[in-house]
């Protein structure tokens, strides 16, 4: 129990940064049931379009990255 | 970047240590000459893209033999990839787009063998691919377009009064491009491994080890996973970008 206040709110709002990974996982999932959905409505036009469903994972990937390195920065950069 | 390992009860955590550059000979400080891991481990990426491309084509058999087909099913790929995104213009710039995609893919897989090292963790490494990619983009589509180019910020067929609003949106996230393409495939992959380290050291515990070496494996297929669609990933960006250079008012 020792430590002071500063790495306490360190490790906070490293904690709180990890809950944008998590609403990036939301993110990605909405993405690939929404393609999923789709697909299974017109399965002819899904094979042209996985192009697409990358790059919209790739985007909404990204921001939970940068919520993970804002944590990894807390942790081990400050 | 890990100098403080944070060591409670008997588990031992060091998940950012395997991302610390060392020199490759004796000890010291890291200048830009040094032959450090990341200088090994990417001359191992070369040689192997060498060996793939150069020695495996070298044949040029009408029945390709395995590694040649690895070579042919890359170059096909990527270069429908090319043409579908950036179009049939697009294709001049194939070379270098497919030098991205062997590159990272080649760092990426290698870096998956166990107590090697991955260069494409580093920010450092990833910025320079995807700002030179910014760079070449952007000073491509003034040299293409002119100011025409402007027009990828100018919405011409949305509403007077909403496009300046428009605009800032779009210039700020032009200027984003070249972050978030780099930070997406160092972040993935440094997370990846970081999350494989942590397993790693849950295993010094008798009771957890059956359960930690199980999660390693299956984190392991989806770094294997990981590894490809990040490649993929980057490279298809790039496209998107090459087009966005290439016909700027879509």
């Amino acid at each position: 129990m020792e430590g002071d206040i500063a790495s306490m709110g360190q490790f906070i709002g490293a904690g709180l940064a990890a809950i944008g990974s998590g609403m990036a996982a939301i993110g990605v999932g909405n993405v690939a049931a929404n393609f999923l959905a789709g697909a299974l409505r017109n399965p002819s036009a899904a094979g042209s379009q996985t192009a697409t469903l990358f790059i919209g994972l790739a985007f909404a990937e990204a921001l939970g990255i940068f919520a993970f390195l804002v944590a990894l920065l807390l942790m081990f950069a400050v | 970047m890990a100098e403080e390992a944070h060591s409670e009860g008997g588990l031992v955590f060091h998940p950012m240590d395997q991302f610390i550059v060392k020199p490759l000979f004796g000890e010291g400080p890291v200048e830009w000459y040094t032959p450090t891991n990341v200088t090994l481990w990417l001359g191992i990426a070369v040689l192997c893209t060498v060996a793939l491309f150069v020695l495996g084509t070298r044949g040029r058999a009408i029945i390709p033999t395995r590694v040649q087909s690895i070579a042919e099913l890359a170059y096909g790929f990527i270069y429908k990839m090319v043409e579908d995104i950036a179009g049939p213009d697009g294709a001049r710039y194939f070379p270098k787009i497919f030098t991205l995609f062997v590159f990272i893919i080649m760092t990426n897989y290698l870096a998956l063998i166990p107590m090697s090292f991955s260069p494409t963790s580093h920010i450092a490494a990833t910025a320079v691919l995807g700002f030179g990619v910014f760079i070449a983009v952007t000073v491509l589509g003034f040299v293409k377009n002119g100011t025409h180019f402007l027009g990828l910020f100018w919405m011409s067929d949305a509403p007077l009064v909403l496009r300046p609003i428009i605009a800032v949106i779009e210039v700020i996230s032009y200027f984003v491009r070249p972050v978030s393409h780099s930070i997406r495939l160092a972040g993935n992959i440094m997370a990846g491994h970081t999350v494989i380290k942590v397993f790693a050291a849950f295993a010094g515990v008798a009771a957890l080890a059956p359960v930690s070496v199980l999660a390693i494996v299956a984190i392991y297929g989806l770094e294997v996973l990981v590894a490809f669609i990040q490649a993929y990933v980057f490279t298809i960006l790039t496209c998107v970008y090459l087009r966005d250079a290439l016909h700027p008012g879509h």
